[in-house]
């Protein structure tokens, strides 16, 4: 997917003038926000669960390669086929190459963050293969043309209408005539017109929540059950899967699993977890004849030997995304690339460069939120600020701030100076504005008074009204 | 650490923090009143002047550092640092750290201040264990958590246990009271749009609360707050919660010239 | 793609600082699978068998599953068949071909049409005998194999699982241990599909209104046969 994260002023000004946006956001507070919140009290072992969850996280990175390579092992004797991919291309090379052996003509996909960063339906599409998401939400945006808003509700910016208005410039062989008001109308339509693309792909890829080890077993979570109708009906199953989804054991799969739905919708489970090992067995009654895992790489393993390591935690449950106060007021597409909200301002420097996203780290307030409800425990918002320090290093910043703090700084080290220059500052500003005790405007502060007052200081500083001679007023 | 009681006097200093110093003094002397209520009177090292978080958080880190050392000079010495304003403390005892390798003699003095610095009233409630405070106030005060303080201290309780002990006082829970104001340092002018979507839905989750006075423990926020109520033309009447327990209401509010 | 594995796995390697120590790291990491860690369990399922039943069926039940129960096998066709009646559902059932239900005496109502093998895309009802139930979270489990198909848990619009009390368990890593014991073959790690089903297919995309049976079974419905004793 082409990044316009370099665009995030624009479009995050874009965004705060969409009205069906900022109603669709709106939703996701009293969906998924509370949801989580009841699902977190629910079980006292909710916090435990998230401590365990970074630790077999932190294991598995420290010992990647490994689990890796037992997993390749592990798949291979069931037979399956592992490949190692290094970037995009090496991807996109491999499944065409697979899709092309089966003689495809049509794709099948799950949900894939892996599948956008790659841009994989552009690419079978360009080399004759049809590509068809079958996720509700993914469908909706492939028909718009548009990229996912969120990590696990790529549609959540769109209304109902805006389906409507999908569905019919799309499926264009139905009765123009009939209905599509309601949300049933819209589900039905989208079962009958997917139903049909299931039964006739060839190929069926989908992504990868987990993998393990132990069994050389891939796992994915819906709640649709359009995973599962991907990777059953056709001949072949490709899973695309990033380096840093292995877990060690069906043990440690299970743990991770127990904070993921209840993290990203308030689920205890999700209606579908399914563990996909291999292709069918040779006396199978169904299933598919070939199974492919590709294990791609694409800047993850760079990322395992930085300050930003942690972020390979993250199991994409998208809470950090639902209770961010920035997300929540521009909305998935304004980050500009596949992952949107903190995670994605973390995750995207690293793998795209911090040169072409460089807003996404500074557009925080480094309130914390997401951190405390991280079901493996990232700490964003110092990784933030670990790309903030990158920002400054390489001069990325914007000059009227990075002046500012320049100066700032000056004063600050030489408290003499800063209290005499704070002094007549205060002296100044007392000069006849400030009447009302609040100033409507004032040089300099356009970004602060187009929204706001700017309350009046007192006028004078706690130290000039002698606050620092307060140790000698002491008595007895 | 020396256990604090009136019997062995310590030596505690206030750091008055930059926006306390320059914005509204009436805050550093209301935590000089509340902890000399408490027996105890502390001493501002004149060195004083910013913890040097604007710096850290636009990922100036040699700044950041110097500062750093500067804060840890200055309060060299002291048994208790004392600060009214969550967000600095933060600084001081969970950031501080970060900024040196671990080893150097820096890292060890940046450890040991940020164990002895407290935010105000978590150092009147969990270190001192003072419970109730003596005063009357008839506000109808809704309290806004602001972040570091909250998730980086632990402070929730504390201020809603010393303002329950005020008399006539009501204390109203609104539901964005844990949510960003949108003030975020830099990023309210940087991001000044969003900042703006932010703190509006704050205004719009508080106005409806019917408060009459909005309480905080971070100037920031609440001049943020304070400058978007004045704006809508709200007759809520913003203060810093320890003006309030220290009786140092003469003062206008923040963004009023009388009340 | 040729030398992109070694690339990685040297890369990880260079990263994690690890090229001394690999064969302590691996011996370490198969001693693990061996033995793996017992994680935290909630302990809403250190419970007694009946209150695990109860506990299956209302975990089960808030997520529009529907469940009954029967007490024995032989009552099996009589119940389908009321819950075909009272959603207005066809008679004609695809079901497995596992042991369970192929001692089922359908024929025994004449009004049911039973036919078994994989689904096919005009099958409205399929009856599948589950793996494992799991009271945690009202989930069944259910595996694939040579009796049976996968597509039965997933093309019809109505899908009735039928869970013998005996395979009830408290937790998902009680299923995975009786699973790796009885119900993989011994060349196998695991069977080609585990399903974990809590609930019926759903989706909430359209405006984050929660809404059932997109593209899997509108309806779930799970019998419980007694068979405890």
């Amino acid at each position: 997917m082409q990044p316009t994260s370099s665009a995030f002023i624009t479009n995050a000004r874009k965004a705060l003038s969409d009205v069906t946006l900022q109603e669709a956001l709106k939703r996701l507070q009293t969906g998924f926000v509370e949801s989580r919140t009841r699902a977190a009290a629910r079980i006292p072992e909710f916090e435990a669960l998230c401590d365990q969850a970074r630790d077999i996280k932190d294991h598995v990175l420290a010992n990647l390669d490994v689990y890796l390579e037992i997993f390749e092992a592990q798949c291979k004797t069931q037979g399956g086929n592992v490949h190692w991919c290094r970037d995009t291309d090496e991807v996109r090379q491999t499944v065409l190459k697979i899709c092309q052996a089966t003689k495809a003509k049509t794709v099948t996909k799950g949900k894939s963050m892996i599948g956008e960063e790659i841009a994989i339906n552009e690419y079978l599409e360009a080399n004759g293969i049809r590509a068809i998401e079958t996720d509700l939400g993914e469908y909706i945006i492939q028909l718009r043309n548009e990229a996912p808003s969120h990590i696990i509700a790529p549609a959540t910016h769109v209304s109902k209408q805006q389906v409507a208005d999908a569905f019919r410039s799309t499926h264009t062989k139905l009765n123009p005539e009939r209905r599509l008001t309601e949300p049933d109308d819209l589900l039905s339509e989208a079962r009958a017109t997917l139903r049909s693309q299931f039964l006739n792909a060839d190929v069926g890829i989908t992504g990868a929540n987990f993998l393990v080890a132990e069994t050389g077993t891939s796992v994915i979570v819906t709640n649709e059950g359009n995973g599962d109708l991907t990777q059953i009906l056709p001949r072949v199953h490709i899973v695309l899967a990033s380096l840093e989804k292995v877990v060690p054991t069906l043990a440690d799969v299970t743990a991770l699993l127990r904070v993921l739905a209840r993290s990203a919708t308030g689920q205890e489970m999700s209606s579908y977890t399914t563990f996909s090992t291999g292709p069918k067995r040779a006396a199978d009654a169904d299933g598919p004849d070939e199974y492919h895992v590709i294990l791609l790489d694409n800047g993850r393993c760079k990322l395992l030997n930085t300050e930003f390591k942690e972020i390979l935690r993250c199991i994409r449950c998208g809470a950090c995304l639902n209770h961010c106060p920035v997300y929540n007021a521009i909305g998935g597409h304004a980050y500009g690339w596949v992952y949107p909200g903190p995670m994605g301002s973390v995750l995207s420097p690293g793998l795209i460069g911090i040169e072409n996203t460089k807003h996404l780290p500074q557009a925080s307030t480094l309130c914390g939120k997401c951190e405390e409800v991280c079901p493996v425990r990232i700490p964003l918002p110092n990784l933030l600020r670990n790309w903030r320090f990158h920002v400054h290093d390489q001069n990325l910043m914007d000059w009227k701030t990075n002046w500012g703090i320049k100066i700032w700084a000056y004063f600050a080290k030489r408290s003499k100076l800063y209290q005499f220059v704070t002094r007549y500052t205060l002296a100044i500003l007392a000069l006849g504005f400030g009447r009302k005790g609040r100033y409507k405007d004032l040089p300099f502060s356009k970004a602060w008074t187009r929204n706001r007052d700017i309350p009046a200081p007192q006028g004078k500083t706690f130290m000039d009204q002698g606050g620092n001679k307060i140790s000698e007023r002491r008595t007895s | 650490m020396a256990k604090p009681s009136p019997a062995h006097p310590l030596k505690i200093a206030l750091f008055v923090t930059c926006l306390v110093d320059f914005f509204r003094p009436s805050v550093g002397f209301a935590a000089v009143k509340l902890l000399k209520n408490a027996g105890y009177h502390v001493i501002v090292p004149e060195a004083q002047t910013c913890c040097g978080q604007p710096a850290y958080n636009s990922g100036d880190h040699n700044n950041a550092v110097q500062i750093a050392c500067q804060v840890i000079e200055t309060f060299e010495g002291y048994d208790y640092v004392v600060a009214p304003s969550g967000s600095c403390v933060s600084m001081i005892k969970e950031h501080y750290p970060r900024l040196f390798d671990g080893t150097s003699d820096w890292s060890k003095k940046a450890i040991n201040l940020a164990d002895r610095t407290y935010e105000l009233l978590s150092f009147l409630v969990d270190v001192l264990g003072i419970k109730k405070i003596s005063g009357k106030n008839l506000a109808k005060a809704a309290y806004h958590d602001s972040c570091s303080g909250l998730r980086e201290l632990g402070i929730k309780m504390q201020p809603r246990l010393l303002l329950s002990s005020i008399e006539g006082l009501k204390i109203i829970e609104y539901d964005g009271a844990e949510t960003c104001c949108g003030f975020g340092g830099t990023f309210c002018v940087k991001y000044s749009d969003i900042s703006n979507k932010i703190l509006t839905s704050r205004i719009h989750q508080l106005l409806p609360t019917q408060a009459d006075t909005l309480l905080g423990g971070d100037l920031g926020c609440l001049i943020n707050l304070a400058g978007k109520l004045k704006r809508e033309g709200s007759p809520i009447q913003v203060r810093h919660v320890a003006e309030v327990l220290a009786g140092l209401t003469d003062y206008p509010a923040i963004g009023n010239l009388k009340d | 793609m040729k030398g992109a594995r070694a690339e990685i796995l040297g890369k990880i390697k260079a990263s994690l600082g690890t090229i001394q120590d690999n064969v302590a790291r691996e011996q370490a990491a198969h001693m693990r699978i061996a033995h793996p860690p017992r994680h935290v369990i909630p302990k809403r399922t250190q419970i007694g068998k009946s209150a695990l039943l109860n506990l299956f069926r209302e975990m089960a039940e808030e997520v529009a599953a529907t469940t009954s129960q029967i007490d024995c096998l032989k009552k099996l066709p009589a119940e389908v068949a009321n819950y075909l009646a009272q959603h207005n559902l066809p008679t004609q059932l695809k079901t497995d071909t596992n042991s369970l239900l192929a001692n089922v005496d359908w024929g025994a109502l004449a009004t049911l049409e039973v036919r078994c093998g994989k689904a096919e895309n005009h099958d409205h009802v399929s009856v599948t005998a589950a793996f494992a139930g799991v009271a945690e979270t009202g989930t069944v489990v259910l595996t694939s194999g040579v009796t049976n198909p996968t597509t039965l848990n997933f093309l019809p619009e109505n899908h009735i699982v039928v869970l013998p009390t005996s395979r009830l368990y408290r937790t998902y890593e009680d299923v995975w241990e009786i699973l790796r014991k009885t119900g993989t073959q011994s060349d196998e790690t695991l069977p080609r599909t585990v399903n974990w089903i809590t609930g019926p297919s759903r989706t909430g995309d359209i405006e984050q209104t929660m809404q059932l049976g997109i593209h899997g079974p509108r309806r779930l419905h799970l019998i419980l046969v007694n068979d405890d004793g």
